[in-house]
């Protein structure tokens, strides 16, 4: 098809492409890869991560060491703490931590609708559902790394902080599993945010959800009353997610930590389907 | 080859494309003309498979565009400028794609040298001006090495250079063999550019005809004659079955008249038998520009009625209804 055409010379293509051969998935996640990378709000929303993550777990557990059986409700804080001293740990920078996953899930399909990027995405990938599976590989795989890499460094951190009053080591009961459990939440939590992000297809309106699912409706669904309102509340996605990296299991509760990681891998999974849906059926 | 077979479609109660067919053939630049709003950017979403429409098919080479196994290889598309992250820069958002379709970085730089932007190519987006933005979107488009281009009003916010620059892309992309598809509102360019033109009004053909032929058919041919005997001159055309109208004097010329229904060789032969003397004797042709604005006065006007075919229905311009009939008839049996 190509020809050295010397009517515009400028303008002449000249280099052949290669012969097709198949395209897979690999170039697909390259791609996506790509898109992640070259783009410095990425780099910058994951270095907050770090930052909080690390920052809050080393600040709370200090102030809770050098505070020690004083202030008011020292006592029932002590305890519970010492009961679940990789919970207090990792919840201390999670916490807030996780606030910057969900808006990393978000904007990495809104902004591909705000700038008409999703266009492009879709030309080249008309199958469309291939690209949200990449793009779901890619970025899942990249918060799960990272976030493993944090949840380790955290809980070293604070257990070192906490040595005096409480010593915990990775090798005691349930406490890798909180520590490997803690960067599988945030993982999940990404993919969360992004089915969220998908369906909503707005930055703000997407960000506003999730950050309302993550920590508003826990307490509202607190408030509820009875046993019904506690059923509520224990299934939230966040309330059912993140007992997969809290090591002690109070006697009031009503799934165990993997059972609860399970619930909250189902609510990604149905927001992940039904995102996928409407990706095919909704016009670009 | 692209072909649309009765596409349809509706937003909420809005039909932006109507049972619209039409072929695109290889080897020569189609223009798509309509006035805003007339549906040309939808139907090449349409035709790409961003939209879905309510009825009717568009195939590219007989397959749908969704059933490309590697689209950028065989389809490139401008579709709006600047459809890029403001964040990132062109060269890892031409990366991005290449690799979705399996394409060497080579590639990238082979097309950011096609469109003159390999020295600024690392920069972010952002800063791009709207020009640089369409250069940008058309090495989007060359990235695969496509036979077939969409180009949605691709000289938007380019300088004159790089107007001359995309028609003489387009042009010899045609005579490469490849198909293109290239939409504008604005008619001049589309008068240089483009060899054959599909025309829409309200989402419906108007007309679907060679630019020459286009023009000619336009009802605005006429002559301008110049004489200083203008009204003795008048009478002799009107016996003749011409009509001459005199004109509004200007320059402070007097005694022009415009002339339809006679060619200008009879007026020629009429003054000289008469011994009248002429000092202008032009042969004037719609303008593309001209025949466009007719074709969609009309299109609005009866822009409700069911098909192309309401137009000839204006008596007043037959010779512009002339494509819009050809088309109905050539379309027509496509649509069922």
């Amino acid at each position: 098809m190509t020809t050295t055409s010397p009517a515009a010379p400028a303008a002449a293509p000249t280099a052949v492409p290669p012969a097709a051969h198949h395209v897979g998935f690999g170039h697909l996640m390259l791609a996506e890869w790509t898109k992640i990378r070259s783009v410095r709000s990425t780099v910058w929303t994951l270095l907050l991560f770090v930052v909080l993550t690390v920052g809050f777990t080393a600040l709370f557990t200090w102030l809770t060491a050098s505070n020690w059986t004083s202030g008011t409700n020292a006592a029932t804080r002590d305890a519970t703490i010492t009961a679940n001293p990789v919970g207090f740990i990792l919840g201390a920078g999670i916490g807030l931590g996780q606030l910057t996953i969900c808006v990393l899930g978000v904007l990495v399909i809104t902004s591909e609708y705000s700038t008409g990027v999703i266009r492009s995405s879709l030309l080249a990938v008309p199958k469309r559902q291939p690209m949200l599976a990449a793009k779901g590989a890619v970025f899942g795989l990249l918060i799960l790394v990272i976030a493993e890499i944090i949840a380790f460094a955290s809980f070293f951190l604070g257990s070192a902080i906490l040595h005096s009053h409480v010593p915990v080591a990775i090798s005691d009961q349930n406490v890798l599993r909180s520590v490997l459990g803690a960067g599988l939440y945030l993982a999940v939590l990404g993919l969360f945010a992004l089915s969220v992000g998908l369906l909503i297809r707005h930055t703000a309106a997407g960000i506003t959800t999730v950050i309302g699912i993550v920590l508003v409706l826990p307490i509202l669904s607190g408030l509820l009353p009875g046993s019904w309102g506690a059923h509520i509340n224990a299934y939230l996605p966040e309330q059912a997610g993140s007992l997969v990296y809290s090591a002690h299991r109070t006697s009031d509760q009503l799934l165990s930590a993997w059972q609860g990681f399970g619930v909250f891998c189902l609510w990604t999974a149905v927001l992940l389907v039904a995102g996928a849906y409407l990706l095919q059926r909704r016009d670009a | 080859m692209i072909e649309a077979r009765d596409l349809t479609k509706r937003y909420g109660d809005k039909t932006a494309v109507d049972h619209l067919s039409f072929k695109v053939e290889a080897g020569r630049v189609t223009g798509f003309l309509g006035p805003n709003g007339a549906g040309k950017s939808t139907t090449m979403r349409l035709i790409l498979g961003l939209d879905r429409p309510q009825g009717g098919s568009a195939t590219i080479d007989g397959r749908p565009y969704t059933d490309l196994p590697q689209p950028l290889r065989t389809v490139g598309a401008l579709l709006e400028a600047k459809a890029m992250h403001p964040g990132r820069s062109a060269y890892n958002h031409l990366l991005f794609l290449a690799q979705t379709q399996g394409l060497p970085r080579s590639r990238v730089d082979h097309v950011l040298d096609l469109v003159g932007l390999r020295e600024v190519a690392r920069k972010r987006t952002g800063q791009y001006s709207l020009g640089m933005g369409q250069r940008v979107g058309i090495a989007v488009a060359m990235l695969g090495d496509p036979d077939v281009l969409l180009l949605d009003e691709p000289v938007n916010g380019l300088d004159p250079e790089g107007i001359l620059w995309i028609r003489n892309l387009m042009k010899q992309l045609a005579a490469e063999g490849r198909t293109i598809f290239v939409s504008s509102h604005l008619m001049n360019e589309m008068a240089v550019t483009a060899d054959h033109l599909i025309v829409i009004g309200r989402g419906k053909l108007i007309a679907d005809c060679s630019t020459q032929e286009f023009i000619e058919r336009s009802s605005d041919k006429y002559v301008l004659v110049r004489s200083p005997d203008a009204t003795r001159l008048a009478g002799l055309i009107a016996a003749e079955g011409g009509k001459a109208e005199p004109q509004p004097a200007d320059n402070g010329g007097s005694g022009l008249l415009r002339v339809t229904d006679m060619d200008a060789a009879r007026i020629g032969e009429l003054a000289a038998a008469d011994r009248v003397v002429l000092h202008e004797l032009t042969p004037r042709l719609a303008s593309l520009e001209e025949a466009y604005m007719e074709l969609t006065a009309d299109s609005s006007e009866y822009g409700a009625g069911a098909a192309p075919a309401a137009l000839p229905a204006d008596g007043a311009a037959p010779a512009t209804s002339e494509p819009a009939t050809t088309s109905a008839s050539t379309t027509g049996q496509d649509s069922q």
